[in-house]
């Protein structure tokens, strides 16, 4: 995707910035996973949080499938023992979110909060992604009036009420039996006569009493004036209109990645998730690696998140060594050897 | 140093209805991890506006009526009241800057 990036905001001091050696954007299980490895290498990274601290896990409720955890863990939880870990040794993490970028050059420059300038030698990109909206204008109006896009925030405001949830992915399956425990009825609104969700979740979903299906339905508009009180759909067979009387909306149809911050800077597909070169945690851009959600539109796992993430500081760590910013690294390691080519700085990027 | 208060179903009245000054109101739930996130937010933003505007946290589970009468269906909710009013709602994790905006903003009214 080749678009002109936001430019930096005028008048600030970048001679008296802040200048480190290795800033990591984002703190859920892959930006914090990055902050550990390269604090434990001595870097002392600095993580800049970001508007939703300890990412998409401070969202859900049970974690099952992270290694380690055999009975399960709350993901704030687990989110909350990433980060002891990643200060234990170093890693400083520092409330804000980075606004600006300009990586036109090494060190890259970066802006917290649209008025903190930043030097950086190097950067991981651990920005992940955010829950998406049907883009309804109702919808919007509506947000916190019934519409929500977190079941576990918000379920319990719904005991005894009909509510209603798009989706068809596992997501979407585990927030409909959540919000079973409140509802009295939970209708599944899916757009398409089957579901993207695995066996398992479907099975527990659709033989769940209180959850209704309505299979090839698309929702419309949300109705209501200050609160939800039902949504008009369309039978994408029939072309037939319907209304659902829910009190509640929740929405579960995926997620994008955050990276318009990096828009015009580094290599993106149509989605919006940043190219990396294969098998590594190398961008386009010299000194910049990407890691968990904001590359990854397969797994989306915390724990491929937490993978990359360690990629990604391993990267950078041997960048910066090889460009005689810090010290040699262990030569006895396995590196990932990097790709050889110029970097769109135009400075050569040794292989 | 907390400057917030601690509203609740019984001091609502006083402390955010019958106040001069404009009040944010944090509704949150122990369980909720955005709330946990923005908590920092608006512990900041109470002791910076202290004496010029007031900021409440009111725990949605333990003070059920308030969060009912104001229709609060997710958390963190964020509602400005003004001359006992509500004029103002947000939703989620909202940066600092907008809170202290709408707070600049409604005191200037005043």
């Amino acid at each position: 995707m080749s678009l002109t990036p936001t430019p930096l905001p005028p008048g600030l001091d970048w001679d008296a910035a802040e200048r480190r050696t290795i800033v990591i954007v984002g703190t859920g299980p892959a930006g914090l996973t990055a902050a550990l490895y390269a604090a434990r290498a001595g870097l002392a990274p600095l993580v800049v949080q970001g508007p939703e601290p300890g990412g998409q896990l401070t969202t859900t409720t049970d974690v099952e499938n992270f290694p380690g955890y055999p009975d399960g863990v709350m993901g704030p939880e687990m989110m909350a023992d990433f980060e002891k870990q990643a200060t234990r040794f170093g890693a400083e993490l520092r409330w804000g979110a980075v606004t600006h970028v300009d990586l036109s050059q090494a060190p890259h420059r970066l802006v917290v909060d649209e008025a903190t300038p930043l030097v950086a030698e190097s950067v991981i990109v651990a920005t992940g992604a955010s829950a998406k909206y049907l883009g309804l204008e109702n919808e919007k109006r509506l947000l916190g009036r019934g519409v929500s896009a977190c079941a576990t925030c918000d379920g319990a405001f719904f005991r005894e009420e009909e509510i209603a949830i798009v989706g068809g992915g596992d997501t979407a399956m585990e927030e409909a039996l959540f919000l079973t425990r409140f509802a009295s009825t939970v209708h599944l609104v899916h757009r398409r006569d089957e579901l993207r969700a695995s066996q398992i979740m479907q099975d527990r979903v659709l033989n769940h009493p209180k959850v209704q299906v309505h299979w090839n339905t698309v929702v419309t508009d949300v109705v209501g004036d200050d609160a939800v009180t039902a949504l008009a759909t369309r039978d994408t067979v029939t072309g037939e209109p319907g209304t659902l009387p829910v009190t509640g909306f929740f929405v579960a149809i995926g997620h994008k990645p955050n990276t318009d911050l990096f828009r015009g800077w580094l290599e993106m597909d149509e989605a919006g998730y940043v190219q990396t070169h294969p098998d590594s945690t190398w961008t386009d851009v010299g000194g910049v690696f990407v890691c968990g959600d904001a590359q990854d539109h397969v797994y989306r796992q915390a724990v491929t998140a937490a993978g990359t993430g360690c990629m990604a500081a391993i990267d950078a760590e041997r960048w910066l060594a090889e460009r005689h910013v810090i010290d040699g690294v262990d030569t006895e390691t396995e590196y990932h050897a990097a790709p050889a080519e110029s970097s769109e700085t135009g400075e050569p990027v040794e292989g | 140093m907390s400057a917030y208060i601690t509203g609740t179903d019984a001091n609502f009245e006083t402390e955010v209805l019958n106040t001069d000054q404009p009040v944010l109101v944090d509704f949150w739930a122990t369980w909720c991890g955005p709330c946990r996130t923005i908590a920092p937010t608006i512990e900041e933003i109470a002791s910076e506006y202290d004496g010029k505007a007031k900021v409440v946290k009111l725990d949605v589970d333990n003070n059920p009526q308030t969060a009912m009468k104001y229709g609060i269906r997710s958390i963190p909710s964020l509602l400005f009241f003004k001359d006992g009013k509500p004029v103002d709602q947000m939703v989620g994790v909202v940066p600092k800057k907008v809170l202290a905006e709408k707070l600049d903003a409604l005191g200037q009214t005043a």
